[in-house]
């Protein structure tokens, strides 16, 4: 079927619900309305309110009760409706879910998901439009994911939910309805934990993840003379380190692509990975294409914050005729 | 396994503790649903151009709501958030403070932000997306929390600095019904009344969080309870009734600059969508939504007036007139705003630009120079 993220967000929700009674979806705005994004439509319909929950208002609430049911053998799907909400709840994610594993020696796990829409681009208010993958991928313990096509948002979404271990599952909101491809019908799982070669190259490896992958082909589709490899990175936790090395030894550049500020961010992260696997392949210094090291700003500002195609464009040529 | 047995509770004796049932949260009301007054004593003692006054505000206050849902559907102003319904509830409580208050508001108080001093151009660049507008300018305000409940402790902390300083002044904090649920509140509600500062939380409750209605948002059957937990009195007034909103706000005020912090809940319903960006119809009934509108506060604000003789003096047209000229001003105001600089959204980060940011700013500026199509992705404008 063809289908844009956000209907395969909705048909990986409905297929687990359905093969699986202890997946229990919860969050604000989730059952009776179906979600503000609608990603959880319908399914309080089909599966019921025991298993569909509308949630008081409290990021902690609904991260710390997700962690509690998982530890009691449920598979909880928490939502947190925009993820410049989920700082209240970032004590959980540290405290609890990401070491309830390996505080108590195996007994006690978390195997729930926390879905939240990320990103910039859809011009809302404040606190609706950031991206701290880097400090979510900070946590030991904490996995997290980024889908950036349908297919993979239905297959990632799936083993996130299935997997032992507490997953963030970053959903890139500004391209939930732009596009539709070929999603597989029914049960469709794609590994946590391995990045995707989009395109084969072999002048520069380009990185990217969730909404800047669609930037970045754009900026791609601008520079026909470039035999770019176009990586995207998928999981932030666990890292896939051979895709990334194996592809920076072959082309010896890279650049990577990321909406979050600059500082800190999880370009920082694959550049000391490449240095330290690949560092004697490299021609030229690799260059990050990033958010400015301030907030996302409002509205009327958002657009200069964006990495948008020139400025990926401008880096990539840079890169590859050093 | 635990080798010794034990009995389990199969032995005990029922104990009572409190219950909800102990508790009786009456609403102070003074006008009721069809305009009469129910306690001619709670009739506050303004002057006869006072209660018109307040009459004013509240036309302005649906008008400008109206009027900015309109401005967005045209794409001209970004996501706005309606009071449309809590008049009295917004109008109300602001007629009850002084310019030296701190109002930390929650969105949908248009009118009460105006009534402290902010302009109403700076209100529609608000909510454009223009920073410049949160500095709030002329008025006593602290910017809106659209992260829910996340101004709550901070206002605790800003009647500390009040009561510090030995001012006359409280801190104001509008908030809804969903706030009450987050750790934010509890946290911060209970620092104040540990510290006695003089705040006021004013909880409007509208009746909905998006679509999550009051009686499931908490199992307890009123906001106003909550204050008791604290060690903080509470007081529950029907926020559809504007002169008992004002009771209820000055009596808390004056209570709380004796080192007494309150949490006052006003009841009222939420009849717009909770922003521009819901569809209300998706979880509630027309015939919830009809019900409220036959409670509608400007209706029975407007009864009590008439019932007192003052509606006569009252020129609607010209009220109307006057609020909409306002409005039309300030869209022309908010239209004349120069376009936004890339510089700005570098500045006011840090008290001195730290280097790497100002490397930043510099590159990107010299490739806007050097990359002009890059203005083609910039969009200054909000979306209809």
């Amino acid at each position: 079927m063809k289908a844009t993220i956000i209907e395969a967000i909705n048909d990986a929700l409905h297929e687990e619900m359905a093969s699986d009674d202890r997946t229990v979806v919860f969050g604000e705005d989730v059952a009776e309305s179906g979600g503000v994004f609608r990603a959880t439509e319908g399914l309080l319909e089909e599966f019921g309110g025991d298993r569909v929950l509308d949630t008081p208002l409290s990021e902690i609430a609904i991260v710390g009760g997700a962690i509690g049911l998982a530890a009691h053998g449920y598979r909880p799907v928490a939502e947190i409706q925009f993820s410049g909400f989920l700082p209240p709840a970032f004590d959980q994610l540290v405290t609890n879910a990401s070491r309830l594993r390996w505080r108590t020696r195996g007994e006690i796990t978390a195997p729930m998901t926390v879905r939240t829409p990320y990103g910039a681009g859809v011009r809302a208010l404040e606190h609706h439009s950031e991206s701290l993958e880097a400090s979510y991928g900070h946590l030991p313990g904490l996995k997290v994911a980024i889908p950036s096509t349908p297919a993979d948002a239905k297959g990632m979404l799936t083993s996130a939910i299935r997997d032992p271990d507490p997953v963030l599952f970053m959903e890139p909101k500004h391209v939930y309805r732009s596009f539709r491809e070929e999603v597989p019908e029914g049960e469709h799982t794609t590994p946590l934990g391995e990045a995707a070669v989009r395109r084969e190259g072999s002048d520069v490896t380009v990185i990217a993840w969730g909404a800047m992958m669609h930037n970045t082909q754009e900026a791609l589709a601008d520079l026909p003379d470039v035999d770019a490899e176009l990586i995207d990175l998928r999981s932030i936790s666990p890292l896939d380190r051979e895709t990334v090395v194996t592809s920076v030894k072959k082309t010896g550049r890279c650049v990577i692509v990321h909406e979050a500020a600059k500082s800190g961010g999880f370009a920082g992260e694959l550049i000391a990975t490449i240095n330290d696997e690949a560092l004697a392949y490299l021609e030229a210094p690799v260059r990050r294409v990033t958010g400015f090291d301030t907030p996302v700003p409002l509205l009327s500002m958002e657009d200069y914050y964006i990495p948008h195609p020139p400025r990926i464009e401008e880096a990539i040529v840079e890169t590859v005729e050093y | 396994m635990n080798e010794r047995p034990r009995p389990g509770p199969s032995g005990s004796v029922d104990v009572e503790g409190v219950s909800q049932g102990d508790l009786d949260v009456g609403t102070h009301r003074v006008v009721d649903a069809d305009g009469s007054v129910v306690s001619p004593e709670a009739v506050p003692d303004l002057d006869d151009d006072w209660f018109r006054e307040l009459y004013r505000w509240m036309v302005l206050q649906r008008t400008f709501d109206e009027r900015a849902t309109k401005l967005q559907r045209r794409g001209m102003l970004g996501t706005y958030a309606s009071g449309q319904g809590q008049e009295a509830s917004i109008i109300g409580s602001a007629f009850a403070l002084v310019d030296e208050d701190w109002i930390f508001p929650y969105g949908r108080e248009a009118g009460a932000l105006l009534m402290h001093g902010l302009s109403m151009r700076d209100l529609l660049l608000y909510w454009r997306g223009v920073e410049d507008a949160s500095r709030m300018e002329g008025a006593n305000v602290f910017g809106f929390a659209i992260s829910i409940g996340s101004h709550i402790p901070v206002a605790t902390g800003k009647a500390w600095g009040q009561k510090l300083d030995d001012e006359d002044a409280v801190s104001f904090v509008n908030l809804g019904d969903g706030a009450t649920s987050t750790g934010a509140f509890h946290e911060g509600i209970n620092f104040a009344g540990v510290l006695g500062v003089p705040a006021v939380f004013f909880t409007q409750n509208n009746q909905y969080a998006i679509s999550m209605p009051f009686e499931e948002q908490t199992a307890a059957d009123t906001v106003a309870q909550k204050a008791l937990a604290y060690g903080m009195d509470g007081i529950r007034v029907d926020g559809n009734d504007v002169l008992a909103v004002y009771n209820a706000v000055a009596t808390a005020r004056e209570r709380a600059l004796a080192g007494e912090p309150m949490l006052v809940e006003a009841v009222t319903y939420r009849r717009a969508a909770h922003t521009t960006s819901d569809d209300p119809t998706r979880y509630r009934e027309d015939e919830e939504v009809e019900a409220w509108e036959r409670r509608d506060p400007l209706e029975r604000y407007r009864s009590f007036l008439e019932k007192r003789g003052l509606l006569e003096a009252v020129d609607e047209e010209a009220i109307r007139e006057e609020v909409n000229e306002l409005f039309d001003e300030a869209v022309a105001a908010a239209d004349d705003y120069p376009e936004r600089d890339p510089e700005e959204l570098f500045e006011w980060l840090y008290a001195d630009l730290p280097p790497e940011l100002e490397r930043q700013r510099d590159a990107f500026l010299d490739l806007l120079e050097r990359r002009p199509e890059l203005y083609e992705y910039i969009e200054h404008r909000p979306k209809g």
